[in-house]
């Protein structure tokens, strides 16, 4: 099976330069998180406001039948869990087989779980610096992922979002963070509105990508949806799924409704020809717009094509 | 003698013992002629209900009434799938009377029909035509020579012609049904052993030169609805049980819920929509397999949102789209077999539910049949080559495992043929370079949809054309086949020798492939 996965990443399902590896720094906690991208919103040549990630999949790096599926359901990145959902005496297995699979990719990211501090990040930070000089590459080409799980970790987050350049994204983690607050989960999410507006508000001030975190019941469509509104609203970039049904339905509420793309691309053209005739403010169907609104409209129009050119991805 | 027929197999044109062959010439290329086969008259019953004369106490009372002999051709229906009990049985009890040499010609064989192996090893058995066979009893047949004539592989409609033709000519049709009286009115819908439509079995019962009602359940005169006139009965018995309801069916066929079916489900929608075929007053007919009844399901949702209301339902039923005739989806569903309870309960109350024949429904010669009027079509495939030829009796291993069904008369017949398969199936790619065994010429093939890429048929250049208006990507079915081994590599050949074991009758009684022995 290790074979055929290997043959995936010759394949270029996986490409070349889009796999993101996550690892922890403490020995106890090291597990080798491997995570790809199959849409273009990781691709370097994207402009930052467009590296959204709608949907990120995790899948359960010991099943081999699961990661050769995972790019059928076009999720903007998929995550090879070797962390929680693999038993430790599955780990050796499982991290060979993520190996001996994605060893011929360049990978693009490490994501480290758990982090709670920027040392955790500087220290990654380090030891990628000398990995990439071993290896002839550009110091800084492998970018970073942290994954806040912990009530240290929000409290943190600012100083981790700032903690590197190589930082492209910061996720939050509901299950282990409700732990570490001895709390639990319920559906109404009052225990994590601080923690997922803190990591929001330290990503956005940092300029990178906040990920929400899982919603495990995964036969509850609406409830999914509604927690991904939520997401949505609070700032979120994307969602992580935990199944491939999720993964059309949280693009369904990150990527503009055909009448939000087209009202936006309607306020740009009135900002553009506007600014032709000299003029910094204009009404459009009665609304003042100037450059927040303006920003808006184009970062929708922005997710909209990369969204367009993920689907041609998915025709290919 | 081989020939290399239109679908660029090699056939014979002779076999010892089952005589000449015909190679399969084009879908509708070759005409019938001659005249239906006619069973003989031969009952007296006198007045009354025919008391020791129709309903007799035993099966080998049956038996010995319906002159049963050494080399003749019995018959059975598969509605009870594998929760049969009558096939096993009636070939138990014929073999304890030291009869022999016999053609068994069931609408279909399943993995509980195992039991036969040691009377075909003891030559009770020596020829057998289904459309399809299963398990340990398909395995042995694939393996090993053990018949006396190759096993003839026929569709759905091409036993039902093959039937009427008389070149099956059955002596003795042993029909179960779960409820009958004694003077020979049965039907499937009530009953412990309830399997529904007797469609593959009234074809039976109009041809066969005997035809032996067998049920569990005798209830009072007359027994309603009448699937199966008393007209057509020679003998009813009463045995302890027919079938195991277990294995009959199941109570309600559930939609699959593996995201990689609805997935391909979801494109498969996609794609009935852009054909135009998605339209007020559509036909459709949908397998139980995997994405095919989730496409119901996106057709259900899709005819809510736009007001838009099916026509007919066609093939065999499940609960699911009698659900959708009972809330008006479609105005009326004809069957030959039922899937599951739900639907056997709907049709014993939903009078737009109606049962139909295995001719009525598929038969190429027939006056008219179902399958040449439905507009959407969802197959399945085993395999499915670079020329869109499908399988769907043999597996990867080249043992047969599947049947001929329907396949190849509705692919014939409707507008839109839609196949949908996984890309990869175990290790093995789907789509290969030659197919081990044609079931449906490529020519009746429109678009393979998979969760990797859809690929239209060449062929079908307005189809393509709708996909590319519609704004679906399309790949070639090359890509699809090259994607496939990129992950799976390129299977080896299979070892076969050149002995035949089974024979593939399109369904106008030509020889459109045969299966080899593998060794």
């Amino acid at each position: 099976m290790s074979t055929l996965i290997k043959r995936l990443a010759q394949a270029g399902s996986f490409e070349s330069g889009d796999v993101l590896v996550q690892v922890a720094p403490s020995p106890e906690k090291l597990a080798i998180h491997i995570k790809s991208k199959v849409g273009p919103r990781f691709s370097s040549s994207m402009q930052e406001s467009v590296r959204a990630v709608a949907a990120e999949l995790g899948v359960t790096a010991n099943t081999p039948a699961l990661i050769i599926d995972a790019p059928v359901f076009t999720p903007d990145s998929i995550i090879l869990d070797l962390e929680d959902a693999v038993a430790v005496d599955q780990k050796d297995a499982a991290r060979e087989l993520v190996v001996s699979a994605l060893v011929p990719v360049k990978p693009h990211a490490l994501r480290l779980a758990m982090v709670e501090s920027a040392e955790d990040i500087a220290c990654l930070d380090e030891l990628l610096g000398r990995c990439e000089a071993d290896a002839g590459l550009l110091v800084g080409t492998v970018k970073i992922m942290a994954s806040i799980e912990t009530a240290k970790g929000v409290m943190n987050a600012n100083a981790i979002a700032l903690s590197s350049p190589r930082l492209v994204a910061m996720s939050f983690g509901a299950e282990d963070f409700t732990n570490s607050i001895q709390s639990e989960r319920t559906p109404g999410g009052h225990e994590l509105l601080y923690a997922r507006t803190a990591v929001v508000l330290a990503a956005r001030a940092a300029g990178i990508d906040p990920i929400d975190t899982v919603f495990t019941l995964v036969e509850d469509d609406a409830g999914f949806k509604a927690d991904v509104r939520t997401a949505k609203q609070l700032g979120f970039a994307g969602k992580s799924c935990v199944h491939p049904r999720q993964i059309a339905l949280a693009h369904e509420v990150f990527l503009p409704t055909p009448e939000e793309l087209s009202k936006a691309e309607r306020v740009l053209a009135a900002y553009t020809e506007a600014l032709e005739r000299g003029v910094g403010v204009v009404a459009v169907e009665g609304r003042m717009v100037d450059g927040p609104i303006v920003a808006r409209a184009q970062r929708i129009v922005d997710i909209a094509n990369a969204s367009k050119s993920l689907r041609e991805v998915r025709a290919r | 003698m081989m020939v290399t027929n239109k679908a660029g197999r090699s056939v014979p044109s002779f076999i010892e013992n089952l005589g000449e062959f015909q190679p399969y010439a084009g879908v509708f290329a070759t005409l019938p002629t001659g005249a239906h086969y006619a069973p003989p008259i031969r009952r007296n019953l006198g007045r009354g209900m025919g008391a020791g004369k129709k309903f007799l106490a035993s099966l080998r009372e049956a038996i010995l009434a319906s002159e049963l002999k050494s080399g003749m051709t019995i018959s059975f229906h598969h509605h009870f799938r594998n929760g049969d009990m009558l096939v096993n049985m009636v070939v138990d009890e014929i073999a304890a009377l030291g009869i022999k040499d016999l053609t068994l010609a069931p609408s279909s064989l399943q993995s509980i029909h195992q039991a036969l192996i040691p009377h075909i090893r003891s030559g009770v058995v020596t020829a057998i035509t289904t459309s399809g066979l299963r398990g340990e009893l398909a395995e042995v047949l694939t393996r090993e020579s053990l018949l006396k004539s190759p096993v003839v592989i026929r569709s759905h409609g091409g036993r039902a012609r093959a039937i009427e033709t008389g070149e099956l000519k059955i002596d003795v049709a042993f029909l179960g049904a779960s409820a009958a009286d004694v003077y020979g009115n049965m039907n499937g819908i009530h009953g412990p052993a309830a399997c529904g439509s007797l469609g593959y079995a009234m074809v039976d019962a109009q041809y066969a030169d005997c035809v032996v009602g067998i049920t569990d359940n005798i209830v009072p005169y007359p027994a309603l609805p009448i699937s199966i006139p008393q007209t057509q009965v020679d003998f009813v018995v009463k045995v302890d049980k027919v079938g195991d309801p277990k294995g009959i069916m199941t109570g309600a066929t559930r939609i699959t819920r593996d995201p990689l079916e609805l997935h391909i489900a979801a494109q498969a929608m996609r794609v009935i929509e852009a054909s135009g075929y998605f339209r007020e007053g559509f036909s459709f007919q949908a397998g139980t397999g995997g994405a095919s009844l989730a496409v119901a399901k996106l057709l259900r949702e899709r005819m809510a949102e736009t007001g838009l209301r099916g026509g007919f339902c066609t093939g065999g039923s499940t609960g699911y789209v009698c659900e959708m005739l009972r809330e008006g989806y479609f105005s009326a569903i004809l069957d030959t077999q039922c899937f599951d309870l739900a639907a056997v309960e709907s049709l014993r109350t939903n009078p737009r539910h109606v049962e139909m024949s295995a001719s009525y429904y598929a038969n190429i010669h027939a006056k008219a049949c179902t399958a040449h009027i439905t507009d959407i079509m969802m197959l399945a495939a085993t395999e499915i080559d670079t020329a869109f030829n499908v399988n769907v009796l043999t597996g990867s291993d080249g043992i047969m495992m599947g049947a001929s069904g329907g396949h190849s008369d509705t692919a014939a017949g409707t507008k839109l043929r839609l196949v949908t398969a996984p890309l990869i199936r175990g290790r093995f790619p789907i789509v290969v370079d030659s197919v081990h065994t044609v079931i449906t010429p490529g020519e009746c093939i429109d678009v393979l949809v998979t969760e990797r890429g859809i690929a239209v048929n060449p062929a079908q250049q307005t189809l393509q054309e709708q996909l590319n208006d519609f704004g679906i990507a399309t790949v070639s079915i090359e890509e699809l086949q090259w994607r496939a081994e990129k992950l799976t590599g390129k299977p080896e050949p299979l070892a076969q020798s050149e002995e035949l074991v089974a024979l593939v009758e399109y369904r106008d009684g030509t020889l459109i492939d045969v299966v080899r022995r593998v060794l």
